[in-house]
């Protein structure tokens, strides 16, 4: 590493990414948060020029976007499917990335690849797949289990399988790779101190995962949070989901359908602000991996 | 290559060992479940509308050339424009990613300048910030200057990834020596040069990973063209996909339609998947594919 900065060329290289960062997220935020402290107010019975203007309300949208009982339970499905989408693909994943790391499965090629194959499926089609699946006129499911899929009691347990289904495969992906760096001898000394290939796994093989589990929870986190092509794609096939079942469906709703703007951009806040909180302790995590230099 | 090595030494390993019963079941109950439904899919596709609801669920239909005709004549072959868009939208915004993240993470790899901290943390700092905080400004934005409905609109947004900036400066750390860096100084060579000529070739293990992430991701994304987009001449497969869906949700003599549509949505991504196996890596900074 030269000490000079080499003149402008760093910021040259770095040009186009400032630029779009810029234009693409850092105005669009800026946007959002004008919009968010913002109303139209009617004057007089809203005709005529002047009659309808833009005010600022302060956090009068954050606030009624909080006390809105609909965004609630939107937030209370959202955080039930979440936790079940979370433990359940996390864990399949850890499981996964175990047992092919383990010296005693057999077929493992063919199960990594295979596992990780609905990665290279788009939600839209992931969705519609199992919603097929999931009626009754179609399904082979329906032939072994009698169990309605798309009822109003078992559908977000149905729409947390497909999130299951999709998401495994890459989770899985990043801690078998963290795993295969792992120096072997590591577990030929625990192997040979008697240890079972179990032990191994809970005692050396987990803890030396920890930053990348924490790491695939942060992503997971913002990704589920964020829930919205899933609903939206199997409503078609249910009457069970409605347009505001997630907080995001919320937001396209009030953004697109309602044209409710101001509503939108503090509700998306919102969402935004309840996925930082809950992700700051990723650059943590980032911050731990060198970069070669300080 | 390390990795082969390493995994044939360990599968020798694992040929003396007892190979277990339950973990091999489990992997491969894992597997099963992960292909059964693009495996039934792909059945479904080739029964005729007929044959869907009559045959049993797991047996190979007639009627899959018709289906295939149907669904390319269904609205003047709106399903062909839909791929083209596609291959647009995510071919292009891949390859533009691409080349952007690698020169970002080159050049915060490999300077010290003022300020360096500051711009790789604001950079980074974008892969916290919620799509859905993005794309209703974005929307407007772009409807302000008239490109909402253009393909613009899904294109633009999708060039910067944090995350690709962040692993190709990972990557160029970890796969460009300072010292060849150096001698090119020496000769004379301009920054420029060495840039496209020592940092860029170096690092295009790297790149070909960053890219396909990238290409996989734009061509799934279905929020920020399902919001910008309101000609369906301009959608991609995911929001076409889904009006085939709403259309057809009620219409079981669809059903065929959207099965084969998916269907063949699904064939170019897994055989890019299956054909680029090697580049799937999650982690760039142990030097990667040699």
């Amino acid at each position: 590493m030269n000490k000079s900065g080499r003149g402008a060329w760093p910021y040259l290289f770095l040009t186009p990414a400032i630029v779009l960062f810029t234009l693409f997220l850092a105005v669009p935020i800026g946007y959002t948060v004008w919009l968010a402290t913002r109303r139209t107010k009617v004057s007089g019975l809203g005709l005529g020029r002047g009659a309808r203007k833009e005010v600022f309300v302060g956090f009068d949208n954050f606030s009624a976007a909080l006390s809105d009982p609909e965004l609630w339970h939107g937030w209370l499905r959202v955080l039930g499917y979440g936790t079940l989408v979370l433990v359940v693909m996390l864990g399949l994943a850890l499981l996964f990335a175990l047992l092919l790391d383990s010296a005693r499965a057999r077929l493992a090629r063919f199960s990594r690849i295979a596992i990780f194959l609905p990665y290279a499926v788009p939600g839209v089609a992931a969705t519609l797949l199992w919603g097929f699946l999931y009626l009754p006129s179609l399904s082979p499911i329906r032939d072994v289990l009698d169990v309605d899929f798309l009822g109003a009691s078992t559908v977000t347990y149905s729409m947390a399988n497909v999130a299951v289904w999709g998401g495994t495969g890459f989770n899985m992906l990043v801690l078998y790779t963290t795993l295969r760096a792992i120096p072997r001898d590591l577990y030929e000394a625990a192997r040979l101190d008697g240890a079972s290939e179990l032990q191994v796994a809970l005692r050396v093989k987990i803890p030396i995962l920890t930053p990348a589990i924490i790491l695939t929870t942060v992503f997971s986190i913002i990704a589920t949070i964020q829930v919205f092509t899933e609903p939206t794609t199997l409503r078609p096939l249910t009457n069970t989901i409605s347009s505001t079942w997630s907080p995001l469906m919320k937001v396209y709703r009030d953004a697109f359908v309602t044209g409710d703007l101001y509503s939108a951009a503090a509700t998306s806040i919102v969402i935004a602000a309840i996925s930082l909180v809950l992700s700051f302790g990723f650059l943590r995590v980032v911050r731990g991996r060198a970069f070669g230099e300080g | 290559m390390a990795t082969t090595h390493r995994a044939t030494t360990h599968r020798a390993a694992a040929a003396r060992r007892p190979w277990g019963v339950a973990p091999t079941g489990l992997l491969l109950l894992g597997a099963i479940y992960c292909l059964f439904p693009v495996l039934w899919v792909l059945i479904a596709a080739t029964k005729s509308p007929g044959e869907l609801f009559t045959t049993s669920t797991l047996a190979f239909g007639t009627g899959f050339a018709d289906n295939v005709s149907q669904l390319f004549a269904y609205r003047d072959g709106v399903f062909w424009l839909w791929a083209a868009n596609t291959l647009v939208y995510a071919g292009g915004g891949a390859l533009l990613s691409t080349a952007v993240s690698a020169i970002s993470g080159y050049a915060l790899a490999k300077f010290r300048f003022p300020g360096r901290n500051l711009i790789f943390n604001l950079l980074i700092g974008g892969i916290l910030v919620p799509a859905v905080v993005l794309a209703i400004p974005q929307y407007l934005l772009f409807s302000k200057v008239g490109l909402a409905d253009t393909y613009w609109a899904v294109l633009l947004p999708q060039i910067l990834h944090p995350y690709s900036i962040y692993l190709a400066r990972i990557y160029a750390t970890a796969a460009i020596p300072d010292s060849l860096l150096e001698a090119g100084r020496i000769d004379g060579a301009t920054e420029w040069r060495l840039m496209y000529r020592v940092a860029l070739p170096l690092m295009v293990p790297g790149m070909v990973t960053i890219f396909l992430f990238q290409f996989v991701a734009i061509w799934n994304n279905f929020l920020l063209p399902f919001i910008m987009l309101g000609d369906d001449g301009k959608f991609p497969l995911t929001v076409g996909l889904f009006t085939l869906l709403q259309s057809g949700a009620n219409q079981p003599s669809l059903y065929n339609l959207i099965l084969t549509g998916a269907f063949l949505s699904l064939v170019p991504l897994i055989a890019l998947f299956l054909t680029m196996q090697r580049y799937w890596k999650t982690d760039l900074s142990s030097g990667a594919v040699k």
